[in-house]
């Protein structure tokens, strides 16, 4: 790592903004071989986690695992900071379950700088960037603020809510990229410029509260798992001590103090433009559209192990700082809780991700990659898992090669960048398991082996993620050929408690482990052998045998897809003016060009008469 | 730019009229070629149409529709010519050396009405079902049924489904929230058995669609010399008409399709019944008993002059026939092919018994793509009922209960569909 100091410098590929996409994409680039330049306002800042401390969760724990199973930060590090770890849904199926963690913002902090700064070929640049340079239609670098030029085959955006970024707080509201910082105005005049589609959304935070300040004894505890479950398939122990999260509820003066102040709320008094999250809402939005229920559950995450700060999570707001002091009082147990700092509501400039190829690049400017919430998405793992393909392909485009393309029956990665670049958003996008429709098949435990061969192939993941990956696997597919060496009558399966059909066939070790009710250690019992097998791999074999009647419906049903995945919509198909097609529907179709008939019919608001349109033009331009 | 085709889209063979139809951009001008003028828009004109020669082809009614408000949403002309065969003949001769003009092929209109957005997919299938149209049922089957009825009712269904899976869902991916229910609540169960209900109902509905498709099967069974055949002819041969016989061999059936007042009739005549020794005979009767069953309604025809009690597993309606010769029970069917006698009242009783079976409800299911659908959304459905506590398993059975409706509605796996849709069309259409 160095310091930029010559006026111009060349490299492969740039990435601006050092939040969790940025660092994955600066990251996977490096990984590649690609000499990249990642450029920050402040290098202290890199790994900050600017809303909760938690990272994880339902379909999002998913994106963790992926994003590491391509050998990416994320994971890793929250396996380092987590103090607390709860496997979502355990009494669900595996599919469905999310692995989540309490996180040391410090901690978390520390080692995601710690392990940019061992990433060989990254150089950390700090600057503002205040404009793009562009040679003929393709971007080749950014300009700083200070004058420099930096040159670069592919430039990387990670800009988040700094893109005139304004910070909301009851009736006042300044200009802010997020609490304490400036925002990006020179560089969203820029993109304003290019013609983009951009578009005005918000986010919001709650008020910080001062731990000590809270009556512990009169709030409910949620505890840790008492065997923690880590993110990275690297990590085979979590050795942080675990904390406890306290649980409060919102009561009726709670909703009294915010329905009499909800004028005075940022949100509701109509000074913000831009679109909230269904999910995660405002504790005015829950109140006002859900009406008082029972009180809404609000969950205390400590921010660490050194720190006193409590995050409330399920009561953000950009209500007045003193009509906060009020909210918090009214729930029990924080009678007397210090606000160490207001929550606020952000609203910022993103781009319609629809403007972008599935690789992540703009389609208006060649060598020009988007990720993270400047594309409409919430969330650290989403932002991660999109700044990992944008690292891989802007790479990939600055060496000349084709991009890499995820797909939907492969990865929620795929799931989540197919949902941007062709439905667009109209509230922050969020990852969710109900959004992956071959969920069965994608889940958080297998997928390594749906994403580390594939990175391996292109380079994206190193030597020893490589390794351990191919160790687990043979140790996988050697456990599975015990299970389905091992076989018993379900004669002398009654000897062992096992209630068999009674048709004299031989049950394989393996088809009994595909029965909902019999799970491993039944059959150690029949065959103590077993016990050779290490228990993550037996948990693994477990998981693929109890869903491998449902894969195989999923993979028969990708297959049956497969002719309009095959159709592909050339450029030579004019939507314009298409007969029959409605003017919103051939715009539609103009901004996204899906490439194929499968992508188009996901296109919101196509309807089937138009989708049969297309795929009759397009049949008559392969005739 | 599209090619301009032509075909004759009346009935082939003699008529009083055969109209052709010239759809695309060439259309008009291939008119002002045969007649020298074009007449305005959707007015009829009675123009006289020549060679290139000078030669007259002949007089013609010629319509011309100005896309997009046409048929096809391009420029359309009909010429509704004299129908015969040399007429045609020599008009479409005509047409294939005009350039820009080519004939059409299977399903060409129907495509080009579909990719101008005149007709969607579903319309498109309604359609080629009106064209195969044989009788008044079949006829008010291809109207009413598919089309618009199966749009609102695949529609509805799908939004049902979506609507029990999206508070399912919520179960899932919010568990972390608090506040949400572990599982589908019975309320749920109850919409999803009341769909299911429905969708059975509709695909028993369906058989009754296949039948007015395929027409009401009535089996003549009876002793040899009962009068099976005389009785086939005489019913063909009577207010009736013979849509398509087709022979099979003597010691098999004879089939004869007819329209009995609306109603689609399949007659068929089989093998006389009765004991015997020769191999070939006793398949002969095997297989008129295995016709007798799988009718819709099977007669035994009791001849008067030796009459027969049907065999012990017989189940249908006795009939006696030459009734000439002996006069048959009161009060039950009797006919003689000889004198007609009788016959009437039996054509009121297929007539009736098959009305009875065929009318109703339209019909929502009428292929056997609907069919399909149907039947595997009525799978996942209950899938999804026996999976209740399994929430994963149980929304993955109503996912693909919902993408089953969506394929039926078009909006998937468009490219199958529309394969399958085209292969059913003949030219012309």
């Amino acid at each position: 790592m160095f310091h930029v100091k010559q006026s111009q410098t060349q490299f492969d590929v740039i990435v601006v903004g050092g939040g969790h996409a940025g660092v994955e994409a600066a990251g996977a680039a490096a990984r590649l071989g690609a000499k990249t330049a990642l450029i920050t306002f402040d290098r202290a800042n890199l790994g900050m986690m600017s809303c909760n401390p938690a990272i994880g969760g339902l379909g999002k724990g998913h994106l963790v695992r992926e994003v590491d199973a391509l050998d990416g930060y994320m994971g890793r590090c929250a396996d380092i900071a987590g103090i607390q770890f709860r496997l979502l849904n355990r009494k669900k199926g595996a599919a469905v379950q999310g692995p989540r963690a309490q996180i040391d913002r410090a901690l978390y902090r520390t080692a995601v700088q710690e392990a940019v700064l061992e990433t060989e070929n990254l150089t950390l640049v700090e600057g503002e960037v205040s404009d793009l340079v562009v040679a003929g239609a393709r971007v080749a670098g950014v300009r700083l603020a200070d004058g420099m030029e930096l040159l670069a085959g592919s430039v990387v955006l990670t800009t988040g809510t700094f893109l005139k970024g304004v910070i909301h707080l009851g009736d006042k509201n300044w200009p802010a990229g997020r609490q304490g910082e400036k925002p990006s105005n020179l560089l969203a005049e820029r993109l304003g410029a290019l013609d983009l589609p951009l578009g005005r959304l918000k986010t919001g935070t709650p008020p910080r509260l001062d731990g000590r300040s809270i009556d512990w004894s009169a709030v409910g505890l949620q505890e840790g798992d008492a065997s923690p479950e880590a993110f990275s398939f690297l990590t085979s122990r979590i050795r942080n001590k675990q904390v406890t999260c306290g649980v409060t509820r919102t009561t009726d003066s709670t909703h009294d103090v915010v329905r009499r102040n909800v004028g005075r709320s940022a949100m509701y008094s109509g000074s913000i433009s831009g679109r909230g999250p269904r999910y995660c809402p405002s504790i005015e939005d829950k109140i006002m559209r859900f009406g008082d229920r029972d009180g809404h559950q609000i969950f205390l995450e400590p921010e660490g192990y050194q720190s006193s700060l409590i995050y409330p999570n399920g009561i953000s707001t950009s209500l007045p700082a003193e009509v906060q002091e009020d909210v918090v009082h009214s729930l029990p147990g924080l009678e007397r809780v210090r606000i160490v700092q207001p929550g606020y509501a952000i609203e910022y400039d993103f781009v319609d991700p629809r403007a972008l190829d599935p690789s992540l690049e703009l389609k208006a400017m060649p060598g020009l990659f988007l990720a993270g919430q400047i594309n409409g998405t919430t969330g650290y793992e989403e932002a991660a898992a999109q700044g990992i393909v944008a690292g891989i392909n802007a790479t990939r485009k600055a060496g000349g090669q084709e991009p890499v393309i995820f797909d939907r029956s492969q990865s929620y990665i795929g799931v989540m960048i197919d949902d941007l670049v062709t439905r667009g958003v109209t509230e922050p996008y969020r990852m969710f398991t109900s959004r992956a429709e071959y969920r069965l098949t994608l889940r958080s435990d297998n997928s390594d082996r749906r994403l580390t061969a594939l990175g391996h192939s292109i380079g994206v993941v190193g030597a020893r993620r490589a390794e351990v990956f191919s160790r687990r696997e043979k140790n996988i597919r050697r456990g599975r050929e015990m299970l389905e060496e091992r076989t018993l009558s379900p004669t002398q399966g009654d000897r062992f408690g096992l209630e068999l059909k009674k048709d004299g066939a031989m049950r394989r070790g393996w088809d009994l482990l595909a029965y909902a009710d019999i799970d491993f250690s039944a059959l150690l019992k029949i065959w103590p052998e077993l016990n050779d097998i290490n228990p993550s791999v037996r948990s693994a074999l477990e998981t693929d045998a109890k869903y491998s009647v449902y894969e195989e419906r999923q993979r028969r049903e990708i297959e049956q897809s497969r002719k309009d995945r095959d159709v592909v919509l050339g450029e030579a198909l004019i939507y314009d003016g298409m007969a029959g097609l409605s003017v919103e529907i051939a715009q539609k179709l103009t901004l996204i060009r899906p490439r194929t008939l499968d992508q188009a019919s996901r296109i919101e608001g196509m309807t089937p008469a138009a989708l049969a349109l297309v795929a009759a033009h397009a049949r008559r331009n392969r005739a | 730019m599209s090619d301009t085709i032509y075909a004759l889209s009346s009935g082939v063979g003699r008529a009083a009229i055969a109209v052709v139809r010239i759809s695309g951009p060439q259309a008009l001008p291939a008119l002002k070629h045969l007649a020298g003028v074009c007449p305005k828009p959707r007015q009829a004109r009675l123009l006289v149409l020549r060679r290139s020669t000078g030669e007259v082809l002949d007089r013609a009614l010629v319509l011309y529709f100005r896309g997009p408000r046409s048929d096809t949403g391009e420029d359309i002309v009909e010429l509704h010519l004299h129908g015969s065969r040399a007429v045609v003949q020599a008009v479409l001769a005509e047409l294939a050396a005009i350039h820009g003009l080519r004939p059409a092929e299977p399903g060409e209109f129907a495509r080009r009405a579909l990719i101008n957005g005149k007709k969607d997919l579903l319309d498109v299938e309604a359609l080629a079902d009106l064209i195969d149209a044989d009788t008044e049922l079949q006829r008010r089957q291809a109207l009413e049924g598919g089309g618009s009825l199966l749009r609102g009712k695949a529609d509805l269904w799908r939004r049902m489904i979506l609507e029990v899976r999206a508070d399912l869902e919520a179960t899932i991916d919010f568990s972390d929230e608090g506040d949400v229910a572990d599982h589908l609540d019975s309320q749920a169960e109850r919409i999803l058995t009341t769909l299911r209900d429905e969708m059975l109902m509709a695909l028993r509905q369906a058989e009754r669609g296949e039948h007015i498709r395929d027409g009401f099967v009535v089996a003549l069974c009876g002793p040899p010399n009962a009068g099976k055949s005389s009785l086939l002819n005489a019913l063909a041969g009577r207010d009736v008409a013979i849509v398509s016989p087709i022979a099979g061999t003597t010691r098999d059936r004879i089939e004869v399709s007819l329209d009995v007042q609306g109603m689609p009739l399949r007659i068929v005549d089989t093998a006389g019944v009765r004991e015997s020794d020769d191999p070939i005979e006793q398949e002969g009767v095997r297989r008129a008993m295995a016709a007798a069953e799988g009718a819709d309604l099977a007669l035994w025809l009791s001849p008067a002059d030796a009459p027969s009690a049907p065999t012990h597993d017989f189940s249908g309606v006795v009939v006696h026939t030459k009734d000439d010769l002996v006069q048959g029970p009161s009060g039950a069917l009797s006919v003689s092919a000889q004198s007609g006698s009788g016959l009437a009242e039996l054509i009121g009783y297929l007539a009736v018994t098959a009305r009875d079976r065929l009318s109703g409800e339209p019909v929502v299911l009428t292929r056997a793509r609907h069919v399909g659908a149907v039947k595997d959304a009525v799978s996942g459905i209950q899938e999804a009922l026996y999976a209740v506590d399994r929430p994963e398993i149980c929304a993955d059975a109503l996912r693909r209960a919902e993408r089953r409706m969506e394929q039926l509605l078009g909006r998937v796996d468009v490219e199958d569909v529309l394969g399958e849709v085209f292969s059913r069309f003949c030219i012309g259409k």
